[in-house]
């Protein structure tokens, strides 16, 4: 593909991409990190976590940034705009998952200085699961695969039902006996968490296939709405 | 979708050797506003000349193909009727050195209208309808050189109107002008479409953006792709559009 006759543009293109991947990398190990936390009750693991937030939160004011510079100076068209666009909206799901990460890490340390929980479930799984929602989502967006991404996009049914299996089975525990109930509650704030870092990682996938073919699969609304324009 | 007022079909056009347009088939719908848009030398300023015979009068100049002007084709019109259904607009605004009144009122006194009061009513209509009215009114006899830029084309624009066209070309209306008088003639030429049909050739793609409704690509002489504006600067369906748009040419 031939580069921008403007190689300023080229560059500040480039810079936006880098940031992004790092922010999407920084994202991606603090959710490691806060669910490690959590496995190997490693508390020095959760603090880290919630010292890292700044880097990400430091990353999406200066994605932010560039992106609003890039809109003024260089008015972008075609996949350039929906770069663009995509980088702004990605910016704040992968800000909210590095949130989310913080929050699981707070969990954990509470948890960590109570005894072990009986059971965790599937707990394991939806922590897997979520953490590959993510990078199957970053993966999709660095190679601009449009097809990888649409594949995630049936996967998010799998997440909720675990949630909710895990949901019933913590409620279950903390009705038998009262003990359990506020490492219960704290595990279900963080299937709760893993969950929603699946829906962010879900809005990242639709994004990609927005940047790559031109087309909102967000909505059933936004799919007539593509259609109805397009004809 | 509006009827059909102008069709292309076929369009070749060779300045002696040199092929500037080929095998262009396009269709210019009524009310519409069609930006042609593309490199320097890729035919757009070509392709809208031919569609009032303005090539005819550079020498060297063979063209093969049809266009239609409501089903007739304008090469077997009389090029002085065509000219009056198909205005123009240049990219450097060239007034008369006449009077303000006088530049609007040349084209309608060649038509043969004599009657003071008509022409006093189609040039104050003329300058309404392109914006110019409100600010030269009082001055109708002062001449149009002491206008300023954005007044002259404007006064061109009204000129053009006067002989109440069907389509309206712009070569690169606001090329020269700043961006205040820029912005009065794409206010301009949204209100014109509800009445006329515009070709408007442009080298600044966010003028094109803003004041089409279909965006029309060439390149090398040829039509690559036309499509819903919104479509060509958002998600174009032919790379060399995408590289165009985002600037990778050259």
């Amino acid at each position: 593909m031939p580069g921008h006759t403007d190689k300023a543009f080229e560059r500040d293109l480039q810079t936006l991409r880098d940031k992004l991947l790092a922010m999407g990398a920084r994202a991606e190990a603090m959710i490691a990190e806060s669910v490690l936390c959590l496995a190997e009750r490693d508390s020095r693991l959760g603090k880290h976590v919630i010292a890292s937030d700044a880097e990400v939160n430091r990353l999406e004011v200066e994605v932010d940034d560039l992106c609003r510079r890039v809109l003024a100076l260089r008015q972008p068209a075609a996949s350039d705009l929906r770069f663009i666009t995509t980088a702004l909206k990605i910016v704040t799901d992968l800000e909210r998952v590095g949130d989310l990460a913080v929050n699981i890490a707070e969990r954990a340390i509470d948890l960590n200085d109570a005894q072990p929980m009986p059971i965790y479930g599937d707990l394991p799984h939806l922590a897997q699961l979520a953490q590959t929602q993510l990078k199957d989502s970053l993966d999709a967006f660095v190679a601009g695969d449009a097809a990888k991404a649409e594949a995630l996009l049936g996967r998010d049914e799998l997440l909720d039902a675990l949630f909710l299996k895990l949901f019933n089975d913590l409620l279950q525990l903390m009705m038998e006996d009262s003990k359990h109930v506020r490492r219960a509650t704290n595990l279900v704030f963080v299937a709760k968490h893993l969950e929603r870092i699946g829906d962010h990682a879900l809005n990242i996938a639709e994004m990609v296939i927005y940047m790559v073919r031109g087309t909102d699969v967000r909505h059933p609304l936004s799919r007539e709405l593509h259609r109805a324009h397009a004809s | 979708m509006e009827p059909v007022k102008v069709r292309i079909e076929g369009l070749e056009v060779h300045y002696a050797s040199k092929r500037a347009l080929h095998g262009v088939h396009l269709e210019v719908n009524t009310n519409e506003v069609l930006a042609l848009i593309g490199p320097s030398g890729c035919g757009k300023s070509t392709l809208l000349r031919a569609l009032n015979r303005m090539n005819e009068v550079l020498p060297g100049v063979k063209q093969r193909g049809s266009i239609t002007l409501e089903g007739d084709r304008i090469d077997q019109m009389d090029v002085v009727e065509l000219r009056r259904r198909v205005g123009m607009v240049f990219q450097r605004s060239n007034p008369f050195a006449k009077s303000i009144f006088e530049n609007v009122a040349f084209g309608l006194r060649i038509a043969g209208l004599t009657s003071t009061s008509e022409l006093a009513g189609r040039v104050e209509q003329s300058l309404v309808q392109a914006a110019l009215w409100d600010e030269v009114k009082d001055r109708l006899g002062d001449s149009a050189l002491a206008l300023s830029g954005g007044q002259q084309q404007r006064l061109c624009i009204a000129r053009a109107l006067a002989v109440q066209p069907e389509v309206v070309l712009m070569d690169e209306p606001a090329s020269a002008l700043d961006p205040i008088a820029t912005a009065r003639i794409e206010e301009l030429i949204h209100e014109l479409k509800t009445r006329y049909t515009i070709v408007i050739v442009t080298h600044n793609m966010q003028q094109a953006a803003r004041v089409s409704d279909r965006t029309a690509f060439l390149y090398m002489g040829e039509l690559v792709e036309v499509g819903r504006t919104e479509t060509i600067f958002t998600n174009p369906s032919m790379k060399r559009t995408e590289d165009y748009v985002t600037g990778k040419f050259g």
